[in-house]
């Protein structure tokens, strides 16, 4: 990369922006200490370069931070349509909007059971020797890299569920992040921890209320999944393409315990998701399901790690990615097995769709393994669409268009299958659709 | 009225190498033709060609459907008029629901004009009429949930074409050796199913190597092809003769197209 990439992207929030923040913060010291601790890595981490294997496929050049601050009032706060909301009932909803609450709900059955849902600024507050603990020193650690320190010293607003032993949230929970304002900056939070035993479910999607506005997310995802407990997490990133994602994501799963997590990159100019899948308990399983449909000139890049760190755990990750117009999809994973993780089964696959001759997919999986009685598999395939199975369709009566929207669901079918949630099968389904468009699809 | 599809004078190459040389060709509704002729004939391509596949370039002569030319059109606009082709080799659409994939397709040939997003058949309707069909065809219900031709035998992906033509109710069906690579069994479910379908509405072509669809279907017509020529038509008992004796004497009868028979075979292996 030239030096050029290297000073621009060295150019982060300076210590001004940083304190005229806080003073827009009405926050406990404690809170206040950890996001003058978190600026100071982040200052530090702004001099050093990005992990070259995470980030040299992915182009920020064109990446500029001044262009982008937060949100120091809550905008006026009204309704902002969500694809999943008013198709199901949930247990609980939240919303956010620039980087501030606009409400949020939990039925009271769940409020009973000692179920925490809601405003995760107000939570740790309110719980802070509960949830202390785990904000953002479980799963995603501070210094990761300049993106989680930016957000550690930045994060507002943000998704809190906690769910007691044993207590199963059988309705769906629904997050709703939104961007509004021109030039916002957004770094909220999603932390879920499940205690022992607990099983939920939390649907969340990102969106913004108008096409023209640009903006930047710098986000976190933590979720921490105890002994025994299931915990089923969607993320529907549906931003407008004028949006930069960054996102530092982590699931740390605990004995006996599953995860299943499902990412969608449907929006965004720019997304990078590192995501980490930490099986920390024996026999802990985690599948991984990724949805990927990229246009325009969108480029969007995950960098997935399955580390099993301890004996018989077992993760499966199929991202399937469609391709149109000039987009590029980049896809690195990675299966890291520990030497004590034996009878270890890893696997992940990703599948690429091209739409276009124009259109650059680049997926790379890897393995890392140290254990010596494991079974660990992987694959990668990229395909234009097969004419075959555009003539097949055409010869029963469907034009180019509708055999290609045909064969483009199949494709993502295969996925939908992994997710038992029908308003997010029925949902995803529909965004695609829509996304493909009656119109502007190339022959 | 009969419909007619009407073949004149048609040559089709494939790239540049050219397979058909000259093929003519009349199909009335509810008349049976058997096409039949050795391996690189051209039979294949005659039907990929009627069927509209962008590989196979008409270079001269013309395909009607009741005096439309249909040549230079879309294999969509083809199926809308009423042709149908039941493939040799069925693709796979992974993660297509059969039940899905012909809905569309019955709602479109049903209903030419309609564009992508307008209404589909009504899904009560639709249910009923494909499960009386698969019914009918001794096909298990569960089919119609299962992805099109994705792990499908050789057997069920031929009898999944023989439910698309009894549910599409073509005016033209065309047949690509829908016999080929089964067992008795399968070939019997399918030579019964098409002797169901086949009737006065239908115009059917049927290209095999063997005899036992043509039992089922007795032809009123057998034309023999050779080099991309039909050199000799004749009724069912052409047929019967050349199951019996093979094509030595056709070739015999006909030295220079056999010579390019021979040329274009070479060329496509």
């Amino acid at each position: 990369m030239a030096t050029a990439t290297a000073d621009i992207l060295r150019v982060g929030y300076d210590s001004e922006v940083f304190e005229n923040f806080l003073r827009s913060r009405r926050e406990p010291q404690w809170m206040t200490e950890a996001r003058r601790a978190a600026f100071e890595i982040y200052q530090s981490l702004l001099e050093t370069d990005l992990d070259p294997e995470e980030f040299k496929r992915l182009d920020l050049r064109a990446f500029n931070a001044a262009k982008y601050r937060p949100a120091l009032v809550a905008s006026q706060s009204e309704e902002v349509s969500a694809l999943l909301s008013d198709k199901t009932e949930f247990g609980g909803t939240i919303a956010h909007v620039d980087g501030y609450v606009t409400g949020s709900r939990l039925s009271a059955e769940l409020a009973a059971t000692g179920v925490l849902f809601g405003d995760l600024q107000s939570l740790l507050e309110s719980h802070r020797e509960l949830l202390e603990p785990y904000f953002l020193k479980k799963a995603v650690r501070v210094d990761a890299d300049r993106f989680a320190a930016w957000h550690a010293a930045f994060w507002t607003g943000g998704t809190l569920l906690y769910v007691p032993r044993n207590v199963e949230v059988s309705l769906p929970l629904h997050s709703l992040i939104a961007h509004r304002q021109d030039g916002i900056a957004d770094f909220s939070h999603t932390l879920i921890i499940l205690e022992d035993g607990a099983r939920a479910t939390l649907l969340e999607e990102t969106t913004s209320v108008t096409p023209e506005t640009a903006g930047l997310h710098v986000g976190c995802v933590e979720l921490i999944v105890g002994r025994n407990a299931c915990l089923r997490y969607v993320q529907l990133q549906n931003w407008n393409q004028k949006t930069w994602h960054f996102a530092h994501q982590a699931g740390n799963v605990d004995a006996n315990a599953s995860l299943q997590w499902t990412v969608v990159g449907l929006g965004s100019r720019v997304a990078h998701i590192h995501q980490d899948i930490n099986l920390d308990g024996r026999a802990s399983t985690a599948e991984v399901n990724g949805v990927t449909f990229a246009s325009d000139r969108q480029k969007i890049s995950y960098y997935t790690q399955q580390h099993h760190r301890q004996q018989g755990t077992h993760s499966d990750l199929l991202y399937r990615e469609v391709l149109r117009d000039d987009s590029r999809v980049i896809w690195r994973g990675m299966i890291k097995v520990d030497k004590v993780a034996q009878q270890t089964d890893g696997y992940q696959r990703s599948d690429a769709l091209m739409l276009s001759e124009t259109a650059r997919c680049d997926s790379i999986p890897g393995l890392e393994i140290e254990a010596d009685d494991v079974r660990c598999t992987h694959g990668a395939t990229t395909g234009q669409v097969d004419r075959e199975q555009i003539f097949y369709c055409m010869s029963r009566g469907m034009t180019r268009k509708e055999a290609m929207h045909m064969i483009v669901e199949g494709f993502f079918q295969t996925v939908y299958d992994r997710i038992p949630i029908e308003v997010v099968r029925e949902t995803l389904s529909r965004t695609v659709q829509s996304k493909l468009g009656f119109e502007t699809i190339s022959q | 009225m009969n419909s007619l599809l009407k073949i004149t004078d048609l040559h089709v190459s494939v790239g540049e190498t050219p397979i058909l040389r000259g093929v003519t060709m009349e199909i009335r509704q509810g008349e049976i033709h058997a096409l039949m002729g050795p391996n690189g004939s051209g039979k294949s391509t005659l039907a990929y060609a009627l069927a509209g596949h962008p590989n196979y370039t008409v270079t001269n002569g013309s395909i009607e459907i009741d005096g439309v030319n249909v040549t230079e059109m879309e294999a969509d606009e083809r199926a809308r008029l009423g042709l149908f082709l039941a493939f040799q080799y069925p693709v796979v659409i992974p993660g297509v629901k059969v039940a899905d994939f012909l809905r569309h397709a019955v709602s479109n040939v049903r209903n030419p004009e309609r564009k992508e997003g307008e209404g589909l058949i009504g899904m009560r309707e639709f249910r009923k009429e494909i499960r009386d069909r698969m019914t009918e065809l001794g096909m298990d219900h569960e089919f119609a949930r299962r992805y099109l031709n994705e792990g499908f035998s050789g057997g069920e992906k031929k009898r999944m074409e023989i439910l698309q033509l009894a549910m599409l109710q073509p005016r033209f069906a065309i047949l690509d050796e829908t016999d080929s690579g089964l067992d008795s069994d399968a070939v019997r479910v399918v030579s019964e199913g098409l002797a169901k379908l086949s009737g006065p509405q239908m115009g059917v072509l049927i290209i095999t190597h063997h005899e036992r669809l043509l039992e089922f279907n007795p032809p009123q017509f057998t034309h023999v092809m050779l080099g991309g020529r039909i050199v000799e038509t004749g009724d069912s008992s052409l047929a019967h003769e050349l199951h019996a004796n093979g094509y030595a004497d056709v070739r015999a009868r006909h030295p220079q197209a056999a010579a390019e028979n021979i040329q274009a075979e070479a060329a496509t292996a």
